[in-house]
């Protein structure tokens, strides 16, 4: 790249460990603004860990993010997130759109209560994700594809410029994960940056045009076209992967 | 009911009851958040790691203060904590052991310290004992100012951070990435929590002052979805128990009030536990009864219709006998249900089954709605 862009994303020697044992090695990641970028590898690769490190959940062995150029402590307002489904307990007392209200609750500040507009941004949000009629469910009674448009309804109002999702797709449906794509493609078009953890090989270059190779070290990052080779593939899974040049009755044989 | 007039004319008592209502419902109020985060086995943890705290400020200070005693008990009960999270960071051990190992340790070294308080010649002596088990009728005026104090302190806390509490109580990751500080905001909650349970230990003791925050909560969610209605039937539960245990004990002379509370609160648990509309174990047994129903009787009407699918009169009289053939082994009382609906009949002189009009009805309904619209 000739022209100087400051990178969304910019992780440096990113390095995570869990008793001595390295989740992350030695990470370095550019993400450019305005792209929808895919983190795949396989399990235990650090995928999850690196989300976490870059939101500051997780406080690293050593390395550096900034977000837009700078630390990413003084750009929460930019940062929207959408945590793993699993993470918390659907049995909470509380009901959708009031779930998607919390992602209202950082801009209004201390003690100050959810009125009428966090309730009207929450109900377009609903909106958009196809969930208006089951604004006031209680949130266990949703299946798992309801529970993850909530989560990305609350993402959708935090209005924020840098989006990071952790696996969106796991245990939803065909139609969910169509209505989800389709939301995360129109945030790209008006100049989101969306980083997602993936796990769908047969659907990366369909869904997304960035892609990072992860296993522990960053294998490769970059336009999903000349990034996500069989070659590279290949050393992200070890070898053992199902992406070998579109083979997939392959790995059935074998 | 003579002692009841007396109980409630009596300004002490009523003093008393106001101080017991006021703790059960920080407590139970808490308890839901405590419930909801899983930290129940921690405040039993909690009121035993108080107790060595409470023995510890009174040898130091040589008072009975309440204010003294309650600070004892909570830097005593937050070192507990602390110790639970140390043991379960840099120790293989799970937070189960941990929270065992220091709810006993702690609550042995307060026995000890009991004793050697107890054997001192010191006035005033008298009354550390009661935390063990509670006793409401030793509260003094100025034990229950310092109940009410830091319980409206307590809950006014919790209505100051109310969006905070439940954001980091129900998605603690999305709250430290939206910048909450997610880690002080923990550290509160558990402190009101803590807060809660000490300003109980007097009148309900350290043994069971857990069941004042665990058992209310459990009652109070079994009724409601919204967490603030959850919160405020907690409170009321646990100030229910609270009353209920003061007056008892009141009346009843040498009857600890912590037990009283207690058997109260798991009173009020139990019923809930059965008997709420949605999340009730009775109603959900009735809804599943009628389902079972339900589809009984469609399979009963549906082999009638196989009976007299090829009859001309599909009014004939049949053995109900023959619908233990096609598997309907117990059909006799939905055969009865459905005779109560009118859809069958029996016959006078052999008892057998004839369908009457709206039961040839239902029947062809039943099959339509299986084979669906054509």
């Amino acid at each position: 790249m000739s022209r100087h862009v400051i990178p969304a994303i910019k992780v440096e020697d990113i390095t995570v460990a869990y008793r001595e044992t390295p989740v992350l090695w030695d990470v370095d990641v550019e993400v450019p603004p305005g792209v929808l970028m895919a983190v795949v590898g396989p399990n235990g690769a650090g995928k999850t860990t690196l989300l976490k490190s870059i939101l500051g959940l997780i406080r690293p062995a050593a390395g550096r993010v900034f977000i837009n150029g700078k630390p990413v402590n003084r750009q929460r307002r930019l940062i929207g997130y959408v945590p793993q489904r699993s993470s918390v307990d659907w049995d909470f007392p509380t009901t959708a759109l009031d779930v998607v209200m919390m992602g209202r609750y950082a801009e209004l500040g201390w003690f100050r209560r959810p009125g009428k507009k966090e309730r009207e941004l929450a109900m377009q949000a609903l909106e958009r994700v196809g969930m208006t009629d089951f604004a006031n469910r209680q949130i266990s009674q949703l299946s798992g594809g309801q529970q993850q448009r909530v989560f990305l309804a609350r993402a959708l109002v935090q209005d924020s410029e840098i989006y990071f999702l952790d696996e969106p797709f796991a245990g939803v449906d065909v139609t969910t994960e169509k209505a989800i794509v389709a939301i995360l493609k129109e945030l790209r078009e008006r100049g989101r940056t969306l980083l997602v953890v993936h796990h769908d090989l047969s659907t990366l270059a369909e869904y997304f045009d960035w892609v990072l190779l992860l296993n522990v070290r960053a294998i490769a990052a970059g336009p999903v076209v000349t990034t996500a080779t069989p070659e590279l593939l290949a050393r992200t899974y070890g070898g053992r992967s199902a992406y070998l040049g579109g083979n997939q009755a392959g790995e059935k044989v074998q | 009911m003579d002692w009841l007039a007396t109980l409630f004319s009596d300004y002490t008592v009523r003093i008393v009851m106001l101080g017991c209502a006021l703790l059960g419902f920080t407590a139970g109020a808490l308890g839901v958040f405590a419930l909801l985060r899983r930290q129940s086995l921690l405040g039993d943890a909690i009121s035993h790691a108080a107790l060595p705290g409470v023995a510890i400020a009174f040898l130091l200070t040589g008072s009975r203060d309440p204010l003294v005693l309650v600070l004892g008990a909570l830097v005593s009960g937050w070192i507990g904590t602390l110790v639970v999270s140390a043991i379960t960071r840099s120790t293989r051990l799970r937070e189960d052991s941990a929270l065992g190992i220091v709810l006993s340790v702690f609550f042995g070294i307060g026995l000890v310290m009991l004793v050697i308080v107890n054997k001192l010649p010191t006035a005033g002596k008298a009354g550390l004992s009661t935390f063990l088990f509670g006793n409401a009728s030793t509260m003094l005026a100025s034990d229950v100012r310092t109940i009410c104090i830091l319980g409206l302190a307590c809950l006014l806390c919790l209505f100051l951070f109310w969006k905070e509490f439940k954001l980091i109580s129900f998605d603690p990751q999305f709250a430290a990435s939206t910048g909450l500080p997610e880690r002080l905001l923990d550290t509160s909650l558990t402190t009101l929590i803590v807060l809660a349970i000490v300003i109980g230990l007097q009148a309900v003791g350290v043994v069971l002052m857990s069941a004042l925050v665990v058992a209310p909560a459990a009652a109070a969610r079994q009724f409601s979805d919204r967490l603030f209605v959850v919160v405020m039937l907690g409170g009321l539960f646990g100030a229910l128990s609270g009353v209920a245990g003061a007056g008892m004990s009141a009346s009843i002379e040498k009857l600890p009030t912590g037990p009283v509370i207690v058997v109260f609160a798991s009173i009020i648990t139990v019923l809930a536990i059965l008997l709420a509309p949605h999340r009730g174990l009775l109603p959900e047994y009735l809804r599943q009864l009628a389902s079972r129903r339900r589809i009984e009787t469609q399979r009963v009407l549906q082999a009638l219709y196989r009976l007299v699918e090829t009859d001309p009169d599909p009014y004939r009289a049949h053995d109900a006998n023959v619908l233990q053939v096609v598997g309907l082994r117990s059909a006799r009382h939905t055969i009865a249900a459905m005779q109560d609906l009118g859809w069958v009949e029996r016959t006078e002189d052999r008892g057998w089954i004839r369908l009457t009009q709206a039961g040839w009805l239902e029947v062809q309904r039943s099959v339509q709605q299986r084979e669906g619209p054509h």
